[in-house]
């Protein structure tokens, strides 16, 4: 059964959901606050978690909430949203867009996009490798930090660090075949 | 220095090849030695399929100043009870 780590939560998650929420704010300042206001929330509705999802999986569901109300508070500024739909066929016009609306139950269909994102995908990968490896894959590969700026922040060699590396390296390549490239 | 490298100095350079951080010679011994050795040469073209991924997936982090804003903000409230 999951347990919750809020202590880890920013280590861990804090770039997984900036880049959930940063394909779908597209405000880099909304979207730090938002997660931001995610972890809060978590913490405070720690005791509704039940262990049946990820830890992930839950502070995503939160953050779900924190954007809907996001659009929901500019919207209302605005005075009036905007709903431009297409009509399926003249028959339907009319209907309600209710009607019209995916099933919101329909869980795959969203995860099936979730699971489009390929840097969502990469960061799930990296979350199962030990945090230290984790976080200096991260520095070289996505950060594209020297060498030398690593070595000298972790007290490590160039030789340690090249081990490390290519351990990620290669935890990587497998975990991205057996999710991503199938 | 030799010109046909080991193995396990194949994967080393491959690893900082990936970085732009292996020499000009390295590659070139490198080449050599993945045109003879099968293994090595299955490994760097996944080595480099690696690399092009992570940089087509352009991930965004957040700054460390942020993060450590955050951390900060999440340990407060740790302490003041919600915890509890």
């Amino acid at each position: 059964m999951e347990v919750l780590n809020p202590d880890q939560w920013v280590d861990k998650y804090a770039d997984y959901l900036y880049n959930y929420t940063i394909v779908r704010v597209n405000d880099p300042i909304v979207a730090q606050d938002l997660i931001s206001e995610t972890f809060l929330a978590g913490l405070k509705s720690k005791k509704n978690f039940k262990g049946e999802a990820t830890e992930r999986t839950w502070l995503i569901s939160i953050l779900k909430r924190k954007i809907i109300d996001y659009y929901r508070k500019i919207n209302s500024k605005k005075g009036k949203a905007e709903v431009h739909i297409s009509y399926r066929d003249e028959d339907s016009e009319g209907d309600w867009l209710e009607e019209n609306a995916a099933d919101p139950f329909d869980r795959t269909a969203e995860d099936r996009m979730e699971n489009k994102e390929l840097g969502l995908a990469i960061l799930e990968c990296l979350e199962k490798l030990p945090e230290k490896q984790a976080t200096i894959f991260k520095l070289k590969t996505v950060e594209n930090f020297d060498t030398e700026t690593i070595c000298k922040e972790y007290n490590i060699t160039p030789s340690n660090l090249w081990v490390i590396i290519h351990r990620a390296r290669k935890s990587m390549v497998e975990c991205l075949e057996k999710n991503w490239f199938n | 220095m030799k010109f046909f490298m080991k193995c396990d100095e194949a994967v080393h350079v491959c690893d900082k090849s990936q970085y732009n951080e292996a020499s000009f010679f390295e590659k070139l011994k490198l080449k050599m030695h993945i045109l003879i050795c099968v293994l090595c040469r299955s490994h760097a073209k996944q080595n480099t399929k690696l690399t092009k991924t992570i940089k087509s997936a352009n991930i965004k982090t957040l700054r460390p100043e942020e993060k450590q804003r955050i951390k900060t903000k999440l340990q407060n409230e740790i302490k003041n009870g919600h915890n509890s």
